[in-house]
């Protein structure tokens, strides 16, 4: 029981992440309509990005205060990300839209490609490793000499993940943007007719995904400590899963998707076997996929002849 | 990078196209080159301008390359005032002036020799390599380049079966690559079976596997099979990596037999080929009988692909792309149909990847991942598909390519001994990726021949052919 209570912490923590990342496959998945390949290998140069930030701001800077230095790597990490997703859909996506349905997935997968091998030109092929930020844990309860923790940084992950939903879902429901964006969903042709610029909106869309990537990213730098160019695409894929497994296009069944996911992964590596845990995330996806399509809150798919 | 210039030039006048009318078209380029520039700082900054080294202690330091940084954004805003100046101003004329009529002689005097001088070509090629570049030199140009391409114009092909003709697009065929070379890995080291018996088995094999990968993704569509299919692709390589009494893990299977000249082995004792021949021994003798295996198996791939474009089951599987429901009201099997094509596509990979195992001696799991995948189906949609030579030649072009930066040294001499052309590889790999499918999205050879015609045989636009919604 105790060592059940510990694997959910853990799995939550991870669901976390996940679910952040989910919310940019499915809002661009709503959207436009295409499958971000490469938003898995955004999230890892928001990584990147946010390890960066750290090594400034602790060696050369001397900042020493953690929730300073943490506050400053989320925004450098949110604002260059943004910036480079920006990039990325006005190269690679935009000139294609309207084109055939094959041409954005192709040119996500070579944006995918593209980005992987540019963090592994500039910044070398090893793993980079930084030490802990946040190293203080508190035990929650202790019977039987198996000590159930709650660390500083698993709560300072759900506290921003719940925030940033919060304000997410804001964004989504309550402002202008937000509803040119459910209008761009809808119907991009009508849309454009009552007003809305649909290539900024959906520029916009881009930027918000890349956001919450690099919040994920930087809390992965901040929980693991390690990060590497190669990192971008499990993550995405598992991510991905969520958005399906939650209903593609459904903004709250992202986050669900991304907990179940990030619970079903921890549970498994604890419960039955650590090498096949990716296997375990596989599965759900194709079996998601080819026995509930619509996923857990998204609307079904009527074939219209 | 002309790409990203143009398009953030373009909201730079989009905004303010008052201003843009009264200045001259030189301030305008100037100020267009300025945001772009601007905009490729921010990109870059955190990626180039700085790099995380590990110093002796092990411990992560920065180190920041301004130079570098600042070079590439001057480069970047240059070439977009280039663009702003004169690329822009030609494309406008260009596009302002008629379509003159093209004269019709050498393009389709092309279009009619091309096939069998390419054919003719790639037989000639391993003599053509020997006798200019000698018996050591030819070995890295016949095997690096001749067989390597034709192992993914093979690939190519047989993913064009399912994506180019049945419409259904595949993201995990590696996994029928491997199952065909760990089954010629396992079966040839375990009961010591010949190459020519494990081919159609590897075969066999593959497309078994297809079948049983196909059933449960039969009524996915679009995007949702493609992720599928690649689920299916990691998972089988997963079981590759962890199954280690079977597959021996990351370490892979080594010790492959090598296939022999129908029985003959290319040995340097005296039943080896050269002895029986009366040649001298040269390794260069197993990859060039190796050269002409995978030419006769890709070809035999596409002969077969034309073939059955003309038969029911190939029609079958273009009116599925075209249309299902019409497929089905019209008493079609769309079960059937996607198998077959499933299966066939999967067979072919594993002859290709019985083939590999064969060539190689070694396999490991590393061989199989998703990138491989995203390759092969980048060569079928880059040369267009559902078209036999654009796939070829796309194959030619991204392998071809690929492999050329690995020979570029001379670059050293230009940037510096440190420089390392083969990890700029996979980077321009990508790059091509994604400016093939902005320049011409519909592929390199962007029209297609149908098999079935009313009075005479003709090529149409490929913007007519569908691409299938499963």
């Amino acid at each position: 029981m105790d060592y059940f209570v510990q694997q959910l912490i853990n799995g939550i923590t991870l669901g976390s992440i996940y679910g952040l990342i989910a919310i940019g496959y499915t809002m661009v998945f709503g959207i436009v309509g295409m499958v971000n390949f490469a938003h898995g290998d955004v999230f890892m140069v928001s990584a990147f990005v946010a390890l960066i930030a750290f090594l400034i701001l602790t060696t050369w800077l001397g900042v020493t205060s953690v929730a300073l230095s943490l506050f400053l790597m989320l925004v450098a990490a949110m604002l260059f990300t943004s910036l480079i997703n920006w990039v990325i859909e006005r190269v690679a996506y935009r000139p294609l839209r309207g084109s055939f349905r094959l041409a954005p997935l192709i040119s996500a997968i070579g944006m995918s490609i593209f980005l992987s091998n540019f963090v592994q030109v500039s910044q070398g092929p090893l793993n980079k490793s930084v030490p802990p930020l946040v190293q203080r844990e508190f035990v929650l309860f202790n019977r039987n000499n198996y000590p159930v923790t709650l660390s500083y940084k698993q709560l300072i992950i759900w506290g921003i993940t719940a925030v940033l939903l919060l304000a997410f879902w804001y964004l989504v429901a309550r402002t202008r943007l937000g509803r040119a964006q459910r209008a761009c969903e809808q119907d991009k042709k009508m849309a454009a007719l009552v007003g809305i610029d649909v290539d900024r909106t959906i520029a916009i869309t881009f930027v918000i995904a890349a956001a919450l990537a690099a919040v994920a990213g930087t809390m992965y730098v901040m929980y693991y400590g390690v990060v590497s160019f190669s990192d971008g695409f499990v993550p995405g894929v598992k991510a991905f899963t969520a958005a399906v497994l939650g209903g593609i296009g459904s903004l709250p069944g992202a986050v669900v998707g991304g907990l179940l996911i990030g619970l079903i992964e921890t549970l498994w590596s604890a419960y039955f076997s650590i090498d096949y845990k990716d296997v375990a995330a596989f599965s759900i996806l194709a079996i998601t996929l080819i026995f509930l399509p619509q996923g857990l809150f998204g609307r079904p798919d009527v074939e219209k002849v | 990078m002309a790409v990203l210039a143009h398009s953030a030039g373009e909201s730079g006048r989009a905004r303010r196209p008052n201003i843009a009318r009264e200045r001259s078209p030189f301030v305008v380029a100037l100020h267009d080159a300025g945001i772009t520039a601007l905009i490729a700082f921010g990109v870059l900054l955190p990626l180039i301008g700085f790099q995380t080294v590990q110093n002796i202690n092990e411990v992560l330091v920065l180190r920041t390359r301004w130079p570098l940084l600042f070079s590439l954004v001057a480069i970047i805003g240059a070439s977009r005032f280039v663009y702003a100046v004169s690329v822009a101003p030609w494309l406008a004329r260009r596009a302002a002036r008629p379509v003159a009529a093209a004269p019709p002689g050498w393009r389709s005097l092309v279009g009619r020799w091309f096939v069998p001088f390419a054919i003719g070509f790639v037989i000639a090629y391993p003599a053509i390599v020997l006798f200019s570049a000698g018996f050591r030199g030819a070995l890295k140009w016949v095997d690096n380049f001749g067989i390597q391409i034709l192992i993914y114009v093979m690939l190519g092909w047989g993913l064009n079966i399912v994506v180019g003709l049945a419409g259904l697009l595949d993201l995990g065929y590696v996994a029928f690559y491997a199952v065909g070379a760990y089954s010629y890995a396992l079966l040839a080291t375990h009961f010591g079976f010949a190459f020519w018996i494990l081919l159609p088995l590897a075969g066999i094999l593959a497309s078994f596997w297809g079948i049983l990968l196909g059933f449960p993704v039969l009524r996915l569509r679009g995007d949702y099979l493609a992720i599928v299919t690649l689920a299916f692709g990691e998972i089988i390589r997963i079981v590759l990596v962890n199954w280690v009494s079977l597959t021996n893990g990351y370490a892979g299977i080594g010790g492959i037999p090598r296939p022999s000249f129908f029985g003959i082995p290319f040995t340097a004792d005296d039943n080896g080929f050269a002895a029986v021949f009366g040649l001298q021994f040269s390794p260069i003798y197993r990859t060039i009988f190796l050269y002409y295996v995978i030419l006769a198996l890709a070809l035999l791939t596409c002969f077969v692909t034309v073939r059955l474009r003309r038969l029911p089951v190939g029609r079958a599987w273009e009116a599925l792309r075209e249309d299902e429901i019409a497929c089905r009201s019209l008493g079609i099997n769309t079960t059937n149909t996607k198998l077959t094509a499933f299966a066939m596509g999967a067979m072919f990979a594993g002859f290709a990847g019985s083939f590999f195992a064969a060539r190689q001696g070694f396999i490991s799991p590393e061989s199989f991942t998703f990138l491989e995948s995203a390759t092969i189906l980048s060569i079928v949609v880059l040369g267009g598909m559902g078209s036999q030579i654009g796939v070829a030649i796309a194959a030619v072009v991204m392998i071809g390519g690929t492999e050329i930066m690995r020979q570029l040294d001379f670059l050293k001499d230009i940037f510096g001994s440190t420089f390392d052309p083969t990890q700029y590889r996979m980077l321009l790999f990508g790059f091509a990726m994604v400016a093939i499918m902005i320049w011409r999205p519909r592929g390199l050879v962007a029209t297609r021949s149908p098999s079935v015609f009313l009075t005479e045989r003709k090529t149409i636009a490929a913007d007519l052919v569908k691409e299938g919604h499963g």
